[in-house]
This record gives structure tokens, C-alpha cells and sequence, in this order.
């Protein structure tokens, strides 16, 4: 190990040492990060090296309108290093929630990071954007958050946007959306924008995000809407361990009846799992005791856009926008296949009063026609 | 009065009624278990559900409808090249003023009933051509919908091209949603489409319906000097 001076700043290694952790604890922690970005064996030694070597990276974690549920969902992730590496003193120079300065100190602090760490730090966000007007619902330090934001994207090397407010906005955007809150991508351009959606995103996806970008001074890879390849790449539904009664075709009625009790899948109350991208089924929750699916409850698709707006949460199909709450496509469907059949035998009534002069026309001929046929001589 | 004389002309060719009844069952597979798919019935059973794969078989049934659907349309928008005057593309895009005419005079005619002289065409007319027009890009919504949401789980390469549908939409929410609300859009036109068949036969006695069966259709002698199909 290098030795400690004052100019060099430490390594994640030195400081979770400086922490109380063995070397041992370190070592679980490098297997299981490597387990949860899908590497292979040899992807533990290569996170080992990196937390070892690299200084640790300056930290800003930015809050905007949200609920600060992704904060706490990542101090809760399953391993204590997880929180302790970037949360707790270690790495984080700037946090509303956590941090111990307040007032102007704080501010003075970020500024200081922002300077000295010019293009090194991560900015990390959690909260959309209120883009309306001069940002006036929502303001930090006599700041607007659209102000704030765009003071700490400018010198960032890359911005991690938490929870589904930083990515699509989330309930804060729902219909009318007064303050229009606006996701992160749409207002920082030509910076790696790395988004973490889930409301909140579970703290292993979290700690797995920022550790990929430690151990390889990298972005992760991503999907094609910006999201870490490694969490996001399949549906809850593909890893649901209720899967084979959806296609065995059993599904739960009520979330009382004998089928829910069987644990069938719950697809017909409502479950959007077939349509959300997201870790649940196989990361887990809460040190990975359960997800929602298993603790009885559908999937809301919390991760995905628009999620708020696609309502309601007990029911498969959504209800379609502009035919008030109750009515979804089903509905104004048969409604309107309803009018087209009444229309359809009110113009075959009408046709044959209209028309009748011609009918009988035809069915004249044909007649003629026929007679024609019996006596071809008359 | 005096008999009508009918002169026998082939409207129809074969692969236009092999399309016709194709998508007639594709479009019929594909909106019953497309229904099946958003809203499945409840099912009591005591069987393991390892030894059922009742879902999966409509899913699977939808899929492979699909593709007949999609490479059925393919086909026949070639087929709007290659084939007769009656297939070609020009009876389904308006690109003249006497389209629009003739339109106008069909909704007279034939939707508001006006009495006087019969419109009488022998394929499409122009108001029915348009409808076809319309169903067709519906059609193509569907199709690149649906390939949008199978994207993710399909390995072929084609399938997995169109995997920016959902991307492009915000979520596969609004994708399904939407991919849902069309078909009755296709549900629709069907009651429509099989009422004014039997319309047509009805009022003016030419073989509208068999037509689809054997490709003939049976045109008044005047007409057919003043139309002289080829």
C-alpha cells in the first residue's frame, strides 16, 4: 500500500480499512458487486484491483422534487460497505440528506468540489426538475433546481439519475403536471447520463451502478433507453417465479379468492410485470427476502415511463386517455362496435325503402329469367 | 322492362383471393386471442399448472397469426404492382381529383341512399379502396407495435430490429394500450366490410359475394362497352 499523505487522497481499499473493515469484509463485498453486474469469475479481481488503486471519486448527489425513497433504498442495500463506500464519509461531498454541514457551508462545500474536481466528480440525482417558469417551485439555497443542476452537470463526468423522477418524472409529472417536472435527460445534453428508474431503484442496482463506473472508469453498458444492460435487460414477468401459472393459463381473480391463495399469477388484478424492465425478481428486496410479486401485490411497473398516468393499478389495460377514468379501450370499443351495428341495421331498413324501386328491379329480372328457362319458346 | 344482359369479367386474381382469406384468418385469430391476451378468462383447474400451457398456446398462436398477417401484407403490397388493374395500388391511394368524385358520389349512393343513377363499379370504388387504404396503415401500426413488443424476447434479428417502438413510445405501457384500442379499429371495419358486401349483392345483383370465391364478378353489357376492362 502507498503511503498516506496529505496530497494524495485515498483509496476506497484505505479508507473502508481506515473504517474498521477486515480485508475479508472487503473481499465479500468485491464478490458480490461482481455477482450482481453479471461478471464473470474473474470480474471480482478486477473490482479487488480497482477499489484498491483508484482514488475515490467525488460524489455530488443532487435532490430535487422527490421523496428521498432512492436515498433510502441505498442505505439499505444488503451490504454495509455499499452505503458506508459512497454515502457516509468516504465519498460523498455533497448531499442534502446526509450531510453534516448545513446553511452556507454546504453550499461552500459543493462549490469547492465542483471547482477542485472539475470533469472528475459523479453528479448524481434524484428528483426531477421543475421546468416552469423561472423553476420557482423549486428552489435550495435561493437556487432554482434547474439552476442548480445545470452549475453541477457542467463540470461532471458522468450523472447518475436515481429513481424514476430523475428518468421519467414520476408522479410528480402526472397529468396535469403543474410544475412540470422534467426528467434529467431532457435538460443536460452532452453529458453520459447513466439512469437508474424504480421507485424507489433497489440499493443493489444502485451500489452496482457506481461501482461499474469505480471498477472501470466507464458507463456501464446500456439499453436502448439508457438504462444499465446488467438490471434492466429483462421483465419482471422473465424472471417471476409465478410465471409458469401465466402460461399455464391460472390466474388469481381477487386478491382473496382460492386462486390467490394457491399463489397463481396476478396478471388479471393488475400485475405489470410483463411490461417493466427491472431487477426485482432476482436481486429481490430487503436484503433479497421478497419482491412484490411475492409478497402477494402485482407489479406496479414503477420503473417504467409514465407508470402514473397509465392507471388503474388493479386492472390489466389501461384506461384510455380522453374517455374519463372508467373507460378503457374495451369499453369505448364495444360502444362504438355498438353504434356501427346500430347503424349498420338501421341503413339495411333504410336501404330497402330507399332502394326499392331497384331491388325490385333486379328481382324482377331474375324471375323473368327463370321463367325464360321453363319456356323457352314463349 | 327489358333483361339486363351480364357480361362474366374477371375481377379477382387467385393470389388476391388467397390474400383476401388469409387475412380474414389471421385477422380473426389474431383479435380473438389478442382479446385473450388483455383480458384472459378464469380458469378452475386442479391439474399442476406444469401439465397445462393454455396462455401459452394463445400467446404462441398470436405470435405465428402474426407473421402470416405481416408477410401476407408484404405480399400484397407487391401484389398492388404486379398484378391487375383491379389489385393495382392506384385503387387504394388518391392521387387525382376524379378519386375524390367518385368518392363523394359512393357516399351518396351507396352510405346515404340517395336515389338516381347507380354507381356501379367493377373492382373497388374509390370510397372502398380509401377504407382499404386506411386499414392497411392500421395494419402497419399494428405490425410495428407488435414487433415492438416482442422485440425484447425475440432472438431473430428482424424482430429485434424494431426493439426502438417502446423506446419511442416511453414505455411498453402505452405501446400494448394502443396496440389493444386498434383492433377494434379492425373489428370494426369487419362489421362494416361484411355488411356492404351483402349490400352490394343485394342491391345490385352481380355476385358481390362470390366474387372473393371464384374472382368474377357479372357487369351490365352497357357498362361494360362504356368500361371495356381489358
Amino acid at each position: 500500500m502507498a503511503p498516506i499523505t496529505p496530497e494524495r487522497r485515498l483509496t476506497y481499499y484505505e479508507e473502508l480499512r481506515h473504517r474498521g473493515y477486515s480485508r475479508r469484509d472487503f473481499m465479500k463485498f468485491c464478490t458480490v458487486m461482481a455477482a450482481y453486474l453479471g461478471l464473470e469469475a474473474s470480474g471480482t479481481a478486477q473490482i479487488t484491483k480497482a477499489l484498491m488503486n483508484t482514488p475515490r471519486i467525488p460524489v455530488i448527489w443532487l435532490h430535487f422534487q422527490e421523496c428521498t425513497c432512492c436515498s433510502e433504498s441505498f442505505i439499505r442495500s444488503s451490504h454495509p460497505i455499499v452505503a458506508d463506500i459512497i454515502l457516509d464519509k468516504i465519498s460523498l461531498d455533497y448531499t442534502e440528506t446526509l450531510m453534516a454541514a448545513s446553511g452556507h457551508a454546504a453550499e461552500a462545500a459543493m462549490q469547492k468540489t465542483m471547482k477542485d474536481h472539475y470533469g472528475e466528480y459523479v453528479l448524481c440525482v434524484e428528483g426531477s426538475v421543475s421546468n416552469y417558469g423561472d423553476g420557482e417551485y423549486c428552489c435550495i439555497g435561493g437556487k432554482s433546481s434547474k439552476q442548480i443542476l445545470q452549475e453541477a452537470a457542467a463540470g461532471a463526468k458522468a450523472i447518475l439519475a436515481w429513481g424514476s423522477c430523475a428518468c421519467n418524472g414520476c408522479v410528480q409529472a402526472a397529468k396535469p403536471n403543474p410544475t412540470q417536472a422534467t426528467p434529467i435527460h431532457k435538460l443536460v445534453k452532452g453529458k453520459p447520463i447513466i439512469k437508474v428508474p424504480g421507485c424507489p431503484p433497489i440499493g443493489e442496482v444502485m451500489a452496482g451502478t457506481l461501482v461499474h463506473l469505480v471498477t472501470f472508469g466507464a458507463i456501464p453498458e446500456l439499453d436502448r433507453v439508457g438504462r444499465p444492460k446488467a438490471f434492466y435487460s429483462k421483465r419482471v414477468h422473465d424472471s417471476c417465479y409465478r410465471r409458469p401459472y401465466y402460461d399455464a393459463g391460472l390466474f388469481a381473480e381477487t386478491f382473496d379468492d382460492e386462486n390467490a391463495k394457491k399463489g397463481y399469477c396476478l396478471y388479471k388484478v393488475g400485475c405489470k410485470g410483463p411490461m417493466t424492465y427491472n431487477a426485482c425478481g432476482v436481486i429481490k428486496w430487503n436484503n433479497g427476502v421478497s419482491y412484490p410479486i411475492q409478497s402477494g401485490h402485482g407489479c406496479i411497473g414503477c420503473s417504467e415511463e409514465n407508470f402514473w398516468d397509465n392507471g388503474p393499478l388493479y386492472r390489466q389495460m389501461s384506461s384510455f386517455p380522453g374517455f374519463g377514468i372508467e373507460a378503457n379501450a374495451d369499453k369505448v370499443g364495444l360502444v362504438a362496435a355498438g353504434a356501427v351495428g346500430a347503424g349498420i341495421a338501421v341503413h339495411a331498413i333504410a336501404t330497402n325503402i330507399q332502394k326499392r324501386r331497384l331491388i325490385v328491379d333486379v328481382i324482377d329480372e331474375g324471375k323473368k329469367a327463370e321463367k325464360e328457362l321453363d319456356n323457352p319458346l314463349s | 322492362m327489358k333483361g339486363q344482359r351480364l357480361r362474366r369479367v374477371f375481377v379477382w386474381e387467385l393470389p388476391v383471393r388467397i390474400f383476401h382469406w388469409l387475412n380474414v384468418l389471421a385477422i380473426f385469430v389474431l383479435c380473438v386471442t389478442g382479446y385473450l391476451i388483455g383480458n384472459p378468462p378464469a380458469l378452475l383447474s386442479g391439474a399442476e399448472a406444469s401439465n397445462r400451457y393454455m396462455f401459452g398456446i394463445i400467446r404462441f398462436l398470436h405470435f405465428t397469426a402474426a407473421y402470416i398477417f405481416m408477410f401476407n401484407l408484404l405480399f400484397r403490397v407487391y401484389w398492388s404492382i404486379a398484378g391487375n388493374k383491379y389489385a393495382n395500388w392506384r385503387n387504394f391511394v388518391p392521387t387525382n381529383g376524379r378519386y375524390f368524385t367518385e368518392i363523394f358520389k359512393v357516399l351518396k349512393i351507396d352510405i346515404f341512399l340517395q336515389r338516381g343513377k347507380e354507381h356501379m363499379s367493377v373492382g373497388h370504388n374509390a370510397l372502398a379502396g380509401f377504407m382499404y387504404f386506411v386499414i392497411f396503415l392500421a395494419s402497419l401500426f399494428m405490425v410495428v407495435t407488435g414487433l415492438g413488443l416482442l422485440a425484447d424476447n425475440s432472438t431473430w434479428w428482424f424482430t429485434r430490429a424494431f426493439i426502438w417502438v417502446p423506446a419511442f413510445f416511453g414505455s411498453d405501457f402505452a405501446v400494448r394500450n394502443w396496440h389493444h384500442a386498434f383492433m377494434w379499429l379492425f373489428i370494426i371495419f369487419t362489421l362494416i366490410h361484411v355488411y356492404l358486401v351483402f349490400y352490394h349483392d343485394y342491391v345490385e345483383g352481380r355476385g358481390e359475394i362470390s366474387s372473393m370465391g371464384g374472382g368474377w364478378k357479372f357487369i351490365e353489357e352497357e357498362q361494360f362497352q362504356a368500361e371495356k376492362p381489358e
